[in-house]
């Protein structure tokens, strides 16, 4: 066999040596347009550490990545940050190849690692603010809790300031640049923005106090487990995260609806016309032709959030019911809104999807719901788009209040 | 007694139940836990808790 997948070297003594998922397109419900990448990193020095494993399929190419740079089974230690299978999903398989001397993870890493693999090889704790010395490299680990599930972690080295960041600052983008400068900024905004709207997203408060905590490390390079990586600006991604976890309120409007036979939509239309008129910049997502992920997205740095539904067989349209339930999870924040449809003889889906709005915290904009009976007619439709000025009078408020 | 949720997972700190696991008897009210005390299924602390409304 003649390897053809290579290591590429990140700083003296570390090798990205991850594998690229070129054609991925579903990630757990979240499209993945770009495909992505695991990234796993392998440390050279007296003793040698590989920090994470790749997702089940990908072994091979893990294995040769290293195979090109030191024999696997000359690794001493092997770091799991993320029990989740795509950091994990050949870690077992890799233990056994390689037999390392200790396999390190979160006490809730290791519960967690043992009720996906049910393994009998030993992986050992680490606790917030060990150290495990390499040689001339030392790793430090801290706990990142909930970043996004109970076992995460982060691994420092002093000696390159550099930190394995895992799957924070990472995103879905498969590409063998392996750093973030050298793809073109408008993707790499895009696509970080969708991976911490559909990931990071409800984990929001926790994020300040985690860069907070980082804050008191100098750190030159964020070593994430998906995507390249951040070298040049990480100052960027920092300022990034800290407004995303705080998603202030923006003269930004999401409208997003289904139809049956055009009536939802027109009230979707006057609405996006009455939110013009007021300086709203509007993002008009129609459910049947877009993904829930990317409405996410555009909901994270949006101050108001519009749905609409028109009602099919006493209940409201199954792809609006999918979006809510998806969005009522990740627990955007700050938020003005409501809910507008048509009906043909059951009315209540339009308060029953305000019921929801409510639910996640979002300011209604109208005290009652916006409903039309089969199709509506200029009254409805002038309600609509005076519901839109309004909700631009109500953001601008905030926005300056 | 009031119950507590943990923002981040959903986990309900039922002072009825207390915590047994990591020694907190029933019958605790959330304002005794001890400051070091943390949620028995994701670990974040006390300060991530919020009333729960019923
Ligand atoms: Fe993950
Ligand atoms: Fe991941
Ligand atoms: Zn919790």
């Amino acid at each position: 066999m003649t390897p053809h997948f290579k290591a590429q070297k990140v700083v003296d003594n570390i090798y990205w040596v991850g594998a690229i998922d070129w054609k991925l397109r579903d990630f757990h419900g979240y499209e993945t347009q770009r495909g992505t990448t695991y990234n796993a990193y392998l440390i050279i020095s007296d003793k040698i550490a590989l920090i994470d494993t790749v997702k089940a399929a990908y072994k091979q190419e893990l294995i040769q990545r290293i195979s090109s740079v030191i024999d696997p089974q000359k690794i001493d230690y092997i770091i799991s940050n993320h029990a989740e299978t795509d950091h994990s999903g050949s870690l077992i398989d890799m233990i056994k190849l390689i037999k390392p001397e200790k396999v390190f993870a979160t006490a809730k890493g290791v519960e967690a690692l043992k009720a996906h693999y049910h393994h009998d090889e030993e992986i050992t704790a680490v606790g917030e603010g060990d150290d495990l010395k390499l040689g001339s490299i030392t790793l430090k680990f801290f706990e990142t809790r909930m970043l996004h599930w109970p076992d995460s972690m982060v691994t420092y080295v002093p000696e390159r300031e550099l930190l394995f960041s895992q799957d924070a600052f990472g995103l879905h983008l498969a590409t063998n640049e392996r750093f973030e400068e050298d793809v073109p900024q408008w993707i790499v905004d895009f696509e970080a923005a969708k991976y911490y709207a559909n990931i990071l997203m409800p984990y929001s408060t926790l994020i300040p106090k985690t860069l907070d905590k980082l804050s008191t490390l100098p750190i030159k390079i964020f070593a994430n487990d998906h995507g390249p990586i951040w070298r040049k600006n990480i100052g960027r991604i920092i300022e990034l995260y800290k407004k995303w976890s705080a998603q202030p309120y923006t003269m930004k409007a999401v409208i997003t609806y289904r139809t049956m036979w055009g009536s939802t939509e027109k009230m979707a239309m006057a609405i996006a016309e009455g939110l013009s008129e007021g300086g709203v910049s509007v993002k008009m997502m129609p459910l049947n032709s877009t993904h829930r992920s990317d409405i996410v997205t555009e909901v994270l740095d949006a101050g108001a959030f519009f749905v609409g539904s028109p009602t099919l067989n006493k209940n409201m349209f199954p792809a609006v019911a999918d979006l809510l339930y998806y969005i009522k999870g990740l627990a955007p924040k700050n938020l003005i809104g409501d809910a507008f449809g048509s009906y043909g003889w059951a009315d209540g889906v339009v308060e029953e999807i305000r019921g929801i709005l409510s639910g996640m915290k979002v300011e209604l904009v109208n005290d009652s719901p916006m409903s039309a009976k089969y199709v509506p007619d200029e009254k409805v439709l002038q309600d609509c788009f005076e519901m839109g000025k309004k909700t631009a009078k109500m953001l601008a408020a905030k926005i300056s209040g | 007694m009031q119950k507590y949720e943990c923002i981040p997972c959903g986990y309900i700190y039922d002072p009825e139940e207390g915590d047994p696991e990591s020694g907190i008897e029933p019958g605790t009210p959330f304002e005794e836990l001890p400051d070091d005390w943390t949620c028995p299924l994701c670990g974040v602390g006390k300060e991530d808790f919020e009333p729960v409304e019923e």
